[in-house]
């Protein structure tokens, strides 16, 4: 799947000029970036400065107007397949079927992953966001925190390397945000990376490194003004579960 | 990816569009009364004449499949785009093109349920004697729906993408089932007549050339009409 055959040294994303374009105007105008594996970077700035079309394009759903990007050593216009096994992303937007119930939303992911759909495993997913008991449920008939929890649940049913989330505070509530954050530390613990988009830099500073600025399309201050995260202190104790 | 994986992804999404589509129902009973409406507006504007009406029936009958059917490839994917869930879809790893095969199966299936209802339908309006060319009339059936549905799957994905969908679709691909509904109302009608001068073969051999090339086509092209 990886293209360099080596993971020593490999970045778990690495944006070189990265451009993306919408008719006549550049969302994004040249992004160079590295995320190196075991750490969490967020992505800040105004709305429109880019930060949903970076991730879009790592997730493959985008395709680059300009530049290059990897992840995990896979560039995404070459090894779109190998890119997106590694991904996994909580997007603004949950991404559910409205007339599936829950239990068959998490079924049928897991088919799309080509995992075994035991309906254990579901029911352990639910019962994690504490939707065990809307199993059977359309979600249809669901409120935005409780799309947002499913979705979270999807992801949990397979943890990915690469981890993107869109304004992950939106709609959680604490206990959400708390399952959020657990998340993004079992994943940077693990080996793999995550990268959070977000207005709230107060709630991020608690998982992340290092906050990169976005603004109209291009990182604020260069590819080193990447800032420490206040007050993240060291991340080996307590991390992981 | 191995092949049983991305059939695995195949039968996943067909799964969950008929799935969906069970559940609700509306958008099947919505086709289903389009197309019984369309067959009776045919038939009132022919007039009472129960030979003019069995000369006009194979046509008729393709227009009204073809016509309903369109309703089927918008929703198919108007379900992807509430929520996110294209975007979420896409994400999934493996090859695109099952999802092309998903959803083509889906509306196979469900064109062909629309058909059931609506060729008995027919055969009561225009007078048609369904039994005796049954078997052949079934395949002609099949072909000219697999053609139309591969077509529809694939403009529907194109379609998807922009905001005037609904107008945009029978745009696109009507100008392209020509060839499918000249080949299947020429194979229907020769059928219906009882086939005195055997000429139904000759078109049902070019439907059936029609729906690879069409299948061919829309299979490797689908990768780079579904991405944004």
């Amino acid at each position: 799947m990886r293209e360099s055959g080596d993971d020593s040294g490999v970045a778990a994303v690495e944006t070189v000029e990265l451009a993306r374009r919408f008719g006549r105007r550049w969302a994004l105008r040249g992004v160079s970036l590295r995320v190196d594996p075991g750490s969490a970077v967020a992505l800040v700035g105004p709305n429109g400065s880019g930060k949903t079309t970076l991730l879009r394009l790592l997730t493959t759903a985008l395709r680059p107007s300009r530049g290059s990007a990897r992840v995990f050593g896979c560039d995404v216009l070459r090894s779109p397949a190998a890119v997106r096994a590694q991904v996994g992303m909580l997007a603004h937007a949950p991404g559910l079927y409205e007339d599936l119930t829950a239990g068959e939303n998490l079924r049928f992911a897991l088919r799309m992953w080509g995992m075994d759909a035991a309906p254990a495993r579901i029911t352990a997913a639910l019962a994690a966001v504490n939707l065990e008991h809307e199993e059977q449920e359309r979600v249809r008939g669901f409120s935005s925190g409780m799309r947002r929890r499913l979705a979270l649940a999807r992801l949990l049913l397979r943890p990915p390397r690469l981890l993107l989330l869109d304004e992950p505070y939106a709609s959680f509530d604490a206990a959400g945000m708390r399952q959020v954050h657990r998340l993004v530390r079992d994943i940077a613990a693990d080996g793999g990376a995550v990268l959070l988009a977000t207005h709230d830099r107060e709630r991020a500073a608690e998982v992340v490194d290092r906050f990169v600025e976005l603004q109209a399309g291009r990182v604020l201050n260069g590819a080193s003004a990447t800032a420490p995260a206040a007050g993240l202190g060291s991340r080996s104790a307590g991390w992981g579960g | 990816m191995g092949l049983p994986r991305e059939a695995g992804r195949v039968a996943a999404v067909a799964w969950k569009d008929l799935t969906a589509e069970r559940r609700t129902k509306a958008n099947f009973n919505a086709v289903v009364f389009l197309a019984a409406l369309i067959l009776f507006l045919f038939g009132f504007a022919l007039g009472p004449d129960a030979e003019a009406l069995r000369a006009a029936a194979a046509g008729a009958l393709w227009l009204t499949v073809l016509f309903s059917g369109v309703l089927a490839f918008n929703h198919s994917y108007q379900v992807e785009l509430e929520s996110g869930a294209l975007e979420a879809l896409l994400l999934y790893p493996g090859d695109h093109r099952s999802i092309f095969l998903g959803k083509l199966i889906a509306n196979l299936v469900f064109v062909l349920l629309v058909e059931a209802i609506v060729l008995p339908l027919a055969a009561v309006l225009y007078h048609l004697p369904l039994l005796r060319p049954f078997p052949g009339l079934a395949g002609v059936l099949l072909l000219g729906t697999v053609g139309f549905v591969t077509l529809g799957t694939f403009y529907a994905a194109i379609a998807s993408r922009v905001r005037a969908r609904e107008v945009l679709l029978p745009l696109l691909l009507f100008p392209m089932l020509v060839p499918v509904l000249l080949a299947a109302v020429e194979a229907t009608g020769a059928l219906l007549a009882g086939d005195p001068m055997k000429e139904s073969g000759g078109w049902i051999r070019l439907l059936l050339i029609f729906d690879v090339i069409f299948f061919v086509a829309s299979f490797f092209a689908f990768e780079y009409v579904i991405e944004e």
